[in-house]
């Protein structure tokens, strides 16, 4: 499995006023297993890239290619591309709308045309997948969870469709602290038991260090950087400049590394900071 | 697009027509749909959009983004010709099984479609030139009298101007739920029309359920900035009537007069 993106435009109301260049140019390939993370600052497209990944918007000009068939010339059943690209939108929780959780879970499923009883096997495995129970909630009103149990109600239905690319749009977005860690656990599980294509939206650049294999940093309707967390938060002043940032530890490692010229270390997430500053302080043993 | 209907939207800019009291705009709208069933030949509709024409061409909004409005309501302007076309009695024009057109059926189909556009793009030229906000104040001041005989003016007026304000963003919310649900496989254009309605569902109940969440919001946001109706409040900016707005109004008796008067010119045909 892999996508290729060639050279996408797309423009919001061509000829009218409000006129808007959303994407201009852009292309980037992602390769089987990848875990991708896309910053940016808000109205730097890319929802509107998102959105041209299942075929939801067709593109001005430039192709789309999943798997290697191209899915913007009309030659591939949308349904199929929608089967194999999972995507979650913003506030997903917006979308519920069943009588019950497996009721809407089931939805995707079904559209898909598959059986009851496999449809029934997919709906218990997605909810487990987001860390929820069938029989404590599967039979219950989606309306009556909380903001987070909604929200991975809503995962679960693009997962239920079993994709190999599974895309999410600022899936932590106005979430307590304790439901968005639920949600970074519940993406790590995600790939780790499917395996497929993750890419997603945060404007944490925490997350975005964790969980990505690779960022896209989108400015302006175009792809402002590219690479591995560690290359693309070493441009510290080009992000702020695009308005954004680096994650929080980064900031503190600075700062210590400038204070403390003994210890080197250029870490993204606590654990790496942790490892560095002992590499350096010797702390004597007490005895007790 | 659904979101293509512009009927309710304010297209920012700086004309003759912009600058105009919004009680001026709200009269003339009204008194164009009058004269609109007022005109009973050709030439009073050719008169009525020539007119209509060289207002839109003062406002300086864009005839695209006019028209691109009317294209959601074609449906219900072919609807309203359809039925014209085949349910007025008169002299046979053509004839085929139970359909029968006749010559009066042909002008009253043609003329209440034109009406139609002519209504819904004079409306739309209202809202288009003025903001909402002072859409609301003109309405509640043009209401103001009847309050004496227990009409909550200030109130209707705010209902108003909220259904139109929220149009664009139901509109929007529905082009985003449509959207998550189709990620989810769902069709919405194929099937029998009995398929077709119930593939609605998936949309109409997380719409509904976003209304009350935005009415809920506004409502709170409302009250926070201590809103309590209409008694006492005053305004930052009181509106005027102008120099504009007389010349507007002799406008408006003129084109009066030569909208009744198109009555009598005789006609070509008959
Ligand atoms: N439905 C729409 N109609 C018109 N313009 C839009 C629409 N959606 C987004 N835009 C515009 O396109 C640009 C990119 O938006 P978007 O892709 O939503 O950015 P992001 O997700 O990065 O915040 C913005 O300038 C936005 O205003
Ligand atoms: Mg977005």
């Amino acid at each position: 499995m892999s996508i290729e993106v060639k050279d996408l435009r797309y423009v919001y109301s061509p000829g009218l006023p409000g006129e808007t260049v959303a994407l201009d140019g852009v292309s980037f390939e992602v390769h089987d297993g990848e875990t991708i993370g896309i910053i940016g600052h808000t109205g730097s497209g890319k929802s509107t890239l998102l959105q041209h990944l299942n075929g939801l918007l067709k593109p001005a000009s430039g192709d789309v290619y999943v798997d290697g068939q191209c899915i913007t010339d009309g030659s591939v059943k949308l349904v199929e591309i929608r089967r194999k690209v999972g995507l979650v939108f913003q506030y997903p929780e917006y979308q519920l709308f069943e009588e019950t959780v497996a009721k809407d879970v089931a939805f995707g499923p079904r559209n898909t045309g598959l059986s009851e009883e496999k449809i029934e096997t997919r709906v218990k495995a997605s909810l487990a997948l987001v860390g929820l129970n069938y029989d404590e909630i599967g039979d219950s009103s989606p309306f009556e969870l909380s903001g987070g149990q909604k929200r991975r109600v809503a995962i679960a239905g693009v997962i239920a469709m079993e994709p190999s690319v599974l895309i999410l749009d600022e899936p932590t977005a106005g979430l307590d602290p304790s439901a968005h860690r639920e949600i970074l656990s519940m993406i790590e599980l995600i790939r780790e038991k499917m395996g497929i294509i993750i890419i997603f939206v945060s404007h944490n650049m925490a997350d975005v260090a964790a969980l990505s294999d690779r960022i896209i940093v989108m400015d302006g309707g175009k792809i402002a950087m590219e690479g591995t967390p560690q290359e693309v938060f070493s441009h510290e002043k080009e992000l702020s400049a695009m308005g954004l940032g680096v994650p929080p530890v980064r900031e503190i490692m600075t700062k210590i590394t400038a204070a403390l010229p003994e210890i080197e270390s250029n870490a993204l997430t606590a654990d790496e900071a942790a490892t560095d500053i002992k590499k350096v302080i010797n702390i004597p043993k007490r005895d007790n | 697009m659904i979101r293509d209907i512009t009927l309710g939207q304010y297209y920012p800019g700086e004309s003759p027509i912009h600058r105009l009291d919004a009680r001026t705009k709200i009269i003339a709208t009204i008194l164009y749909i009058i004269e609109l069933f007022v005109v009973n030949n050709f030439w009073g509709f050719l008169i009525a959009a020539a007119a209509l024409f060289a207002v839109i061409a003062v406002s300086r909004v864009p005839v695209k983004f006019i028209f691109r409005g009317l294209t959601a309501v074609f449906i219900i302007i072919a609807f309203t010709f359809i039925i014209n076309l085949f349910m007025v009695d008169g002299r046979v024009l053509w004839h085929w099984r139970f359909l029968t057109i006749t010559y009066e059926g042909v002008s009253r189909a043609f003329f209440m479609a034109v009406r139609l556009v002519l209504l819904i793009i004079g409306s739309s030229m209202m809202t288009l030139t003025t903001k909402p906000i002072e859409l609301t104040d003109g309405l509640e001041k043009l209401f103001k009298p009847f309050s004496l005989i227990g009409l909550p003016s200030h109130e209707i007026a705010l209902m108003m101007t909220i259904a139109l304000r929220f149009i664009p963003t139901l509109m929007e919310e529905t082009d985003k739920i449509i959207k998550a649900q189709e990620a989810r496989g769902a069709d919405f254009e194929s099937g029998n029309l009995f398929q077709r309605a119930k593939s609605l569902i998936p949309i109409l109940i997380p719409l509904f359920i976003s209304s009350f969440r935005i009415a809920q919001d506004l409502a709170l946001a409302m009250e926070a900035r201590c809103y309590h109706g209409g008694s006492g409040r005053t305004r930052m900016n009181e509106i005027h009537f102008a120099k504009g707005d007389a010349v507007a109004a002799v406008l408006m008796v003129l084109f009066l007069a030569v909208i009744i008067a198109s009555r009598y010119i005789p006609v070509l045909y008959k």
